[in-house]
């Protein structure tokens, strides 16, 4: 017997990309795949991803896995780019609205 | 890389805490530490409305609704519950914020701590009542401004100083109390695993800075968190049945490198701050003498 309503549709379907005044870029050619951006997002919107990005700074680092943000999330707090010991992501202003 | 915090997610995008919500990491790393097998109990507060409206939800563990001052009550049931079914490995997690613990879920807090259930509790401390807006909560800090505290020409700012939880929770036989934060998240989940050892009542309080509520960028959280230990504002303990171990800052910054970052605190004088610098001085070396000494309760069973 259910007794009281329940929630069964994942917040996924609630995408938060509107949100976002600003956006956060990773340049992996810097990204040492230390994955602090990934522990630190209050959104867990950046995956981690086999072989996800193309550059990296070694031959070595190109074999691991990378992280990747998910746009459809993204809020655009700035903790992942205040936080990553690289200073590889940078935050842009995201114009999406503007066309 | 190998992760320094499990990898598997428990809690999903798409919900609905503002840019850079410090508790929404604080129930991400709990749950982390926790596992799939937890159900959590949420009462009225920020994390009651983070999930979304219905009919959605952000954990894909049970997380049920409660009112406001009932957190202790219903995780007692929970656990109960559990128990008669033989789904005794479940954790029972209540996940309540600092007013639903400090001031309104105190008694029932207390009432279930003392009848020794086998539950968690999480305060997850944002230090005011932020999902009605910023008033202060018994868990304020001094020296705060917040919406029930304006600050104005009089300077009427949070007078009293901050109640704090887990020493009450210490006071009354807990065997298992932390202090932990969002910027240490291999210490939160370290200490969950250890609470997880411990059959009985355990209490962990969470620092979980608010940008919204405390005026700082969004981008801060996790820094304006690693300022709260560091400068001994909110020092980082463990305490198992009797004995407490204190984490030493590493890089210690003073009192005002903490509050510079912070509107709430910007109409603070040299004499406030060195009132909260000697405030927090005296509290490290009292803590530090409990670690040296031990600490004598009356133990709960
Ligand atoms: C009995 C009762 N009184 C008041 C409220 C309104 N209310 C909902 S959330 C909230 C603030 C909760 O503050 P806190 O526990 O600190 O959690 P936070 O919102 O900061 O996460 C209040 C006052 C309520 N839901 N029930
Ligand atoms: S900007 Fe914020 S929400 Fe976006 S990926 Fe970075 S930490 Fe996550
Ligand atoms: S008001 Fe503060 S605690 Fe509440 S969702 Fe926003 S950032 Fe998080």
């Amino acid at each position: 017997m259910i007794m009281a309503p329940i929630a069964d549709v994942s917040s996924r379907v609630n995408h938060t990309d509107s949100w976002r005044i600003q956006k956060p870029i990773i340049d992996y050619s810097k990204c040492i795949r230390c994955m602090i951006c990934w522990k630190f997002c209050p959104d867990a919107c950046i995956d981690v991803v086999d072989g996800g990005a193309i550059a990296a700074p070694s031959e070595r680092t190109l074999k691991m896995e990378a992280p990747v943000i998910d746009m459809d999330y993204c809020k655009g707090c700035g903790i992942c780019a205040n936080e990553c010991p690289e200073k590889c992501i940078e935050m842009v202003l995201d114009e999406k609205g503007e066309d | 890389m190998p992760f320094s915090i499990p990898e598997e997610e428990l809690m999903e995008p798409g919900h609905t805490a503002c840019h850079g919500c410090g508790a929404t990491l604080a129930m991400r790393y709990v749950l982390k530490g926790m596992g799939e097998k937890t159900v959590v109990s949420v009462p009225a507060a920020c994390w009651a409305v983070i999930p979304g409206a219905m009919p959605n939800r952000t954990l894909k563990v049970p997380m049920v609704y409660t009112p406001f001052a009932a957190t202790g009550a219903v995780i007692s049931g929970l656990r109960g519950s559990l128990d008669i079914q033989g789904k005794s490995d479940y954790n029972v997690v209540g996940f309540a914020g600092d007013g639903g613990t400090a001031d309104i879920g105190l008694q029932s807090l207390s009432g279930a701590m003392e009848r020794g259930h086998n539950v968690f509790y999480i305060m997850y401390d944002n230090e005011a009542y932020m999902n009605t807006g910023v008033q202060r909560s018994g868990s304020t800090p001094f020296g705060a401004e917040t919406t029930t505290t304006p600050v104005g020409k009089e300077r009427n700012f949070k007078k009293q100083q901050k109640k704090i939880v887990a020493d009450l929770m210490i006071a009354q036989g807990v065997p298992y109390v932390a202090t932990a934060t969002i910027a240490y998240p291999e210490d939160l989940i370290r200490k969950i695993g250890n609470a997880k050892k411990i059959s009985g009542p355990k209490f962990i309080q969470i620092l979980a800075p608010c940008p919204t509520g405390w005026y700082y960028p969004p981008e801060k959280s996790v820094e304006v968190s690693r300022q709260a230990v560091q400068s001994g504002i909110f020092p980082l303990f463990e305490y198992i049945n009797g004995s407490i171990k204190v984490t030493k800052p590493s890089k210690p910054i003073s009192v005002r490198e903490y509050v510079s970052g912070q509107k709430r605190f910007a109409h603070l004088d040299d004499n406030d701050i060195e009132k909260i610098q000697n405030t927090v001085n005296k509290r490290m070396r009292y803590l530090l003498s409990m670690e040296k000494e031990g600490i004598f309760v009356l133990p709960a069973q």
